[in-house]
C-alpha cells in the first residue's frame, strides 16, 4: 500500500493561506489582512487582488503591525496578521504577548516561511523557535498544518475561533495528503493517519508526509509504526497521545522546529505527567540552519523519510 | 463645563491618584499628576463616552500608551462614574480589578490593555484605522510619555498614522521632561518633539498641558484638522499639585509614606477649598 500517491499534488501551505483568506473574505467583511511588505511571499497578495481595501500593508514594521491588529480587533474586526515566522513570533513576541495575548484579543497570526525549508535565505530567516515561543503564551492556539487541505481548514477554524491563534505555514510545496472525503479538522484533535503497534510517530507540519513515507520504509523492515498528525500544538490532544503511548510504548516526535520547546516537548509534557514513556525527539538539534535548497536541507538536518526511518529503526530495536 | 469646575474635578482626580498609590504602597504618582488635567478634560469635555455603557459602539476611544500612569486614568474614570471612587484604594492589591497597568478585560472604561511602553499608540492607530475602514466617526486619543517615545515602535506607529492620514487620531505627549533615570535630554534626548512629529506628517500643536484653556483650544484645532493626525505636545509639570513631588524624577514610581500622604492630601484639600470660594 502506498499512503502518499506518487502523483500527489504539491502545494505550499503559504499558498493555501492566501487562498483560504480570499475565500473566507468573500463571506465575511470583518476579515482584514495585514502584511509587512511581504504580500508576494506570504501570499496575502492573492487576497489583496480581490479585496485591496481590506488588505493593509503596514510596511516593514512588524511590532506596530501587531498593535494595529490588536486595535482593529477591539472594534470587532478579525485581523489576520501576516509575516515570516521569524518576524512575527520572533521579532514581535512581546507585542503578541502583551497587546494580543494578555487582553485575549481576536487576532490571528499567519506566520509563513517557518523552519529550515525557507532554504536559500539561510539561518536569519529560518525560524525554528516559533512554536516554543507561541505555546508559552496563555490562551494562544498554535496550529501547524501538514498540507494544503489542512492549512485551508486551519485558517477557517482560526477565523471561527474566538481568541488569538498562531498559524504556521511553510514556503516549500508539500504533498497533499489529506484529500479524502471524510477529512475533518477540529482544533485540538490529532489525526491517526496510519495504525501500527511497534511505535508511534507523532509528526506535525511538513514532517507529517515524510513520517508517513518513513512508516512505509519501516514496514518493509517489519516495523509496524503508527503515524499521528498533530496539527494543533496547543491545546494538544492529550488523550490521543496517552492512548498511543499505552498502545505502542515508544513514541517518536518529528518536527521542523527546535527539539527544545516544540512538539517534542509538548508531547513529553503530557507523557511525563500522565504515562511516562520513552520518547525520541527528531527536530532541529539546538542549532541554526544554513543556506541551501530546501529539500537538501531537510535531508541534511535529518527530517526526510530515510533519516526518520533510520532513527526510528535504531530507537525501536 | 466651565474652567473652574474642570479644575475642581482635576483636583479630585489628583486626590484619587495620591490615595490609590499610597494604598498600593507602589505605583507612579509623578506622571499621573502631570497628566491629570489632560485626563480630566478628555473624559469630562472632549470624549463621547458613557459610564453606564462603557462598551458603547460609537464611543470615542482612549489608549493610555504610557500605561504606568494608570492611577491617573483610574482616578478620572472613577470621578466620571465608571466605578466607585472608593475602589481606588484597592489599586495593585491581590484580587483587585485595578491592575498596576490598564487591563481592558476587567476594568470598565479601559479600551486597551497597555503598559509595555511603545505598544499602546499602535493599538490606538489600529482603532483609528478601523473607523476609517468602516466609515465610523468616532475619534481615538492616545497619551504617550516623553520618555516613552524613545521606543522605536512609537515611530513605526507615527509613520503609519501619518502615511494613512488618520485625522481621527490625536496623540498627546505628556512632556513633563523627566523619566526614571533623570531629565529626558540627559538620558537620551527625544527633542525636538514637534519637528519629529511634523516630519512624520502630523499636525503639531504645542501647549501648556496643565492649562485647560490651552487643552481645549488644541483639541478643538485637532478636530478641525483634516487629512493629518494631530500630535499635541503638552508641556506639563511632573508631580503637579503636590509641592514636594513637582519636577522631581524621584517621584516617578514611588509611593508616598503615611506622613507624605497626609501632607499631599492637606495640600490638595486646601487647593480644592480655594477653588470652591
Amino acid at each position: 500500500m502506498s499512503i502518499i500517491k506518487d502523483d500527489a499534488k504539491k502545494i505550499a501551505t503559504r499558498e493555501s493561506y492566501g487562498n483560504a483568506l480570499t475565500q473566507i473574505g468573500r463571506e465575511h467583511e470583518d476579515l482584514i489582512v495585514l502584511d509587512a511588505d511581504l504580500a508576494a511571499a506570504t501570499k496575502t497578495a492573492i487576497f489583496k487582488k480581490e479585496f485591496p481595501e481590506r488588505h493593509i500593508d503596514c510596511g516593514i514594521a512588524e511590532a506596530n503591525m501587531m498593535g494595529i491588529a490588536a486595535g482593529l480587533s477591539t472594534t470587532g474586526k478579525v485581523p489576520f496578521v501576516s509575516s515570516f515566522a521569524m518576524f512575527a513570533a520572533g521579532r514581535a513576541f512581546e507585542q503578541i504577548r502583551n497587546s494580543i495575548g494578555y487582553p485575549k484579543l481576536n487576532v490571528k497570526i499567519g506566520a509563513t516561511h517557518a523552519g529550515i525549508s525557507v532554504g536559500e535565505d539561510g539561518a536569519t530567516h529560518q525560524c525554528n523557535e516559533d512554536i516554543a515561543l507561541m505555546r508559552t503564551i496563555p490562551g494562544m492556539v498554535v496550529l501547524n498544518p501538514s498540507d494544503d487541505i489542512e492549512a485551508k481548514a486551519a485558517v477557517k477554524a482560526a477565523y471561527e475561533h474566538d481568541g488569538p491563534v498562531y498559524l504556521r505555514f511553510g514556503r516549500l510545496a508539500v504533498p497533499v495528503i489529506n484529500d479524502n472525503a471524510d477529512y475533518t479538522f477540529e482544533i485540538g484533535k490529532g489525526v491517526v493517519l496510519k495504525e501500527g503497534s511497534d511505535v508511534t510517530i507523532v509528526a506535525t507540519g511538513l514532517t507529517v508526509s515524510e513520517s508517513l513515507m518513513a512508516a512505509e520504509i519501516l514496514e518493509a523492515d517489519g516495523i509496524n509504526a503508527k503515524v499521528v498528525n498533530i496539527h494543533t500544538i496547543k491545546p494538544i490532544d492529550k488523550d490521543l497521545i496517552i492512548a498511543c503511548a499505552k498502545e505502542t510504548g515508544k513514541i517518536v516526535t518529528v518536527e521542523e522546529h527546535s527539539v527544545i520547546g516544540g512538539l517534542g516537548s509538548a508531547v513529553c509534557d503530557v507523557l511525563s505527567e500522565n504515562y511516562p514513556t520513552k520518547v525520541m525527539k527528531i527536530g532541529i538539534n539546538d542549532t541554526y540552519g544554513e543556506s541551501g535548497p530546501a529539500l537538501e536541507l531537510i535531508k541534511k538536518y535529518g527530517l526526510d523519510k530515510e533519516s526518520i526511518a533510520k532513527r526510528v529503526r535504531e530507537f525501536v530495536s | 463645563m466651565n474652567k473652574l469646575e474642570l479644575m475642581r474635578i482635576a483636583n479630585e482626580v489628583r486626590k484619587g491618584i495620591v490615595t490609590a498609590v499610597h494604598s498600593a504602597k507602589s505605583g507612579h504618582p509623578g506622571g499621573s499628576l502631570s497628566a491629570a488635567d489632560i485626563f480630566t478634560y478628555l473624559y469630562f469635555e472632549e470624549m463621547n463616552v458613557d459610564p453606564k455603557n462603557p462598551k458603547m459602539k460609537d464611543r470615542d476611544r482612549f489608549v493610555l500608551s504610557k500605561g504606568h500612569v494608570a492611577p491617573g486614568l483610574y482616578a478620572t474614570l472613577a470621578q466620571k462614574g465608571f466605578f466607585p471612587v472608593e475602589d481606588l484604594k484597592t489599586l495593585r492589591h491581590v484580587g483587585s480589578y485595578l491592575q498596576g497597568h490598564p487591563d481592558m478585560k476587567h476594568i470598565p472604561g479601559i479600551d486597551m490593555s497597555s503598559g509595555s511602553l511603545g505598544q499602546g499608540l499602535s493599538c490606538a492607530v489600529g482603532m483609528a484605522l478601523s473607523a476609517k475602514l468602516s466609515n465610523e466617526d468616532y475619534r481615538v486619543y492616545s497619551l504617550t510619555g516623553d520618555g516613552e517615545i524613545q521606543e522605536g515602535q512609537i515611530w513605526e506607529a507615527a509613520m503609519f498614522a501619518g502615511s494613512r492620514k488618520l485625522d481621527n487620531l490625536v496623540v498627546i505627549v505628556d512632556n513633563n521632561g523627566l523619566q526614571i533615570d533623570g531629565a529626558i535630554e540627559d538620558v537620551c534626548s527625544p527633542y525636538p518633539l514637534d519637528k519629529k512629529f511634523e516630519a512624520f506628517n502630523f499636525h503639531v500643536i504645542n501647549i501648556d498641558g496643565n492649562d485647560f484653556d490651552q487643552i481645549e483650544a488644541a483639541l478643538k484645532e485637532a478636530r478641525e484638522t483634516k487629512g493629518q493626525p494631530t500630535a499635541i505636545i503638552a508641556k506639563t509639570v511632573k508631580g503637579k499639585g503636590v509641592s514636594f513631588m513637582e519636577n522631581e524624577a524621584g517621584w516617578h514610581g514611588v509611593a508616598p509614606n503615611d506622613e507624605e500622604y497626609a501632607q499631599a492630601m492637606q495640600e490638595l484639600e486646601k487647593a480644592g477649598e480655594a477653588l470652591c470660594q
